[in-house]
């Protein structure tokens, strides 16, 4: 009987590993290989035609002496701090207002949602159109209105980053109230009644139930767009190339920019530490605060 | 089941009123950009700006395929968003059935390394990613365009979280019967995983339409290119032609908004099950 039962409990092993082998060679090939060569590369010169040779941590110091880096640091740290509240602000005041008895509440979710499933390219080709300092619809809208001065928007290094930025809440605003509206429709309306029979309306009704019972989702979405806006690329691409002078210059443009227009693949992967890095440290800090904020209904 | 509606309040018809407006800004880009599409050129830089043309020209959707390859551009899109999301489905799958519903040694540990994947954005990856596909010689192939994106750790977790909760009983039944692990994902754990699988393929389709970066560094003929990078590419080419540049975007976007209508539940399900799957 044992050794029958071993025998079953081997070919279920056999069976796990056979049904695990595609996705085992796939994740060693592109994900797991990849992350250690990434780390390796970082400690080389490279320019991909000739051999790479070792470099101890040159790029790493030549990193943190780069003004550009320091600037493209500084950018995403502005786009991130500015992007990442304005998106859940927005994507929670239209979850609040949608998860009310309204009309055509399923054509406004899906109206609010169609940017996310957008192409970025596409949609950031006719956001530049937009923004186009001369002909646009967003500066024809203001000099109608009578403003004199009229931005001159991607092509300023003070207004390229706000439109920049304008445009990825934009796109991403759908998805953190899609996330809100589900955590929403989570909290059981038992809680809601009990808080009505004390009295709790409003306002208070708002702060001390809705957003406490949210939490659990504010810390996802949170996370979530923390980090893909630190991943920002395509937007930045089409609307602005990095420019005028690096003023929207982010990280993974840089990565993107070093390694595929300067062929320094060491730096470039160096760059690229530094964005795991950051994205690691950001997901270990909010496990941690997780637990301090963080109500479970 | 479902109960009378309640007639909305005051209040609710002022939040109707303002999520209305909020709505309308959310579709003005793509209002201004069918507009500036069907435009005759002379109206294009006019101003006060021409809101609706009172000439529309549809031929404008025809230059777009006679300037660049821009038909092949979006076949190309569809067979590598079809092929990704075809190999996702099943690599995942595969995974998830190991995951969820057999016992082997390491499979938790396993487990959180696939999960830990989650964690490493993708640019990370790009430089080695790169020489590799261009030391296979998969440089403007589809198997280059592909193969990076055939596993994936959300697809994997997603299936495995929805195939725990089929009932342990249904596969101990089908044992008994004599049913092979092969015959068990095949018959019964795929069809019952349907909801998660359709989420994941909607999900997973949408994302490689519109990927820009990996297909934009390792393609270079333009035949090879994806309808995202033609696109690019286009308007490093006419930077003042915006009907040219916006007939190109409304095509790149129609397909992923008549995908989303059809399957928007399926999507926001995808969306959403990660964020509750965690707790």
């Amino acid at each position: 009987m044992a050794t029958r039962l071993s025998q079953l409990a081997r070919t279920e092993e056999r069976a796990a590993w056979l049904f695990l082998l595609p996705s085992l060679m796939l994740f060693l090939a592109f994900t797991a290989a990849p992350v250690i060569w990434a780390f390796l590369i970082s400690f080389t010169h490279w320019d991909l035609f000739t051999a790479p040779h070792f470099a101890w941590l040159d790029n790493y110091v030549a990193l943190a002496n780069d003004p550009i880096f320091r600037q493209v640091l500084g950018n995403t740290g502005v786009f991130v701090a500015a992007a990442v509240p304005l998106e859940m602000v927005l994507g929670l005041v239209c979850a609040l207002g949608l998860n009310r008895n309204i009309r055509g509440q399923t054509a406004l979710r899906v109206v609010y949602f169609l940017p996310v499933v957008t192409s970025t390219v596409a949609a950031a080709l006719v956001w530049a159109w937009l923004f186009n300092s001369n002909f646009g619809l967003i500066n024809d809208a203001l000099s109608l209105l009578g403003v004199a001065d009229l931005p001159k928007w991607l092509a300023s290094s003070r207004w390229a980053m706000p439109a920049v930025i304008t445009v990825f809440v934009w796109q991403n605003l759908g998805y953190a109230m899609v996330l809100f509206l589900a955590g929403l429709q989570n909290i059981r309306p038992d809680v809601y009644e009990a808080a009505a029979l004390d009295g709790a309306t409003g306002w208070s009704r708002f702060w001390h139930i809705t957003l406490p019972l949210l939490s659990p989702m504010t810390f996802f979405v949170l996370i979530i767009s923390i980090i893909s806006s630190f991943q920002v690329f395509d937007l930045v691409f089409v609307m602005t190339k990095a420019g005028p002078s690096n003023a929207t210059n982010t990280l993974v443009y840089f990565i993107y920019q070093n390694g595929f227009v300067f062929y320094q693949m060491g730096y470039s992967s160096a760059a690229a530490m530094v964005l795991f890095l950051i994205v690691l440290v950001l997901t270990l800090i909010q496990y941690r605060l997780q637990d301090r904020w963080v109500h479970y209904g | 089941m479902a109960e009378p509606r309640p007639k909305p309040s005051a209040a609710d018809w002022l939040v109707f009123a303002l999520l209305l407006a909020g709505a309308l800004l959310m579709c003005g880009p793509f209002l201004w950009m069918v507009s500036t599409s069907i435009k005759p050129a002379a109206e294009v830089f006019k101003f006060p700006p021409v809101l609706l043309t009172a000439a529309p020209q549809p031929q404008n959707y025809l230059r777009i395929f006679t300037t660049i390859p821009f038909g092949r551009a979006v076949l190309n899109s569809l067979v590598v968003a079809g092929c990704v999301t075809l190999i996702q489905l099943i690599v995942c799958s595969l995974a998830a059935y190991a995951f969820a519903c057999l016992r082997f040694r390491g499979r938790e540990i396993l487990f959180l390394i696939y999960l830990s994947a989650l964690m490493v954005p993708s640019q990370v990856t790009l430089i080695p990613n790169f020489i590799l596909v261009r030391d296979l010689g998969w440089i403007d192939s589809y198997q280059g365009l592909i193969l990076p994106y055939g596993f994936s750790s959300f697809g994997t977790f997603l299936l495995r979280q929805y195939m725990k909760t089929i009932p342990r009983e249904l596969i101990e039944a089908a044992r008994i019967d004599g049913a092979g692990h092969l015959q068990i994902y095949l018959r019964l754990i795929l069809p019952l995983a349907r909801p998660a699988l359709g989420a994941l393929a909607i999900f997973t389709f949408v994302a490689q339409w519109n990927n820009f970066l990996w297909p934009l560094i390792t393609t270079t003929k333009p035949e090879m290119q994806v309808a995202t990078v033609a696109l690019a590419t286009l308007q490093g080419q006419f930077n003042t032609d915006w009907p040219l540049l916006m007939t190109g975007s409304v095509i790149a976007i129609v397909p992923m908004l008549v995908v989303f209508a059809l399957g928007n539940r399926a999507f926001i399900s995808g969306i959403t099950a990660g964020s509750f799957g965690g707790r």
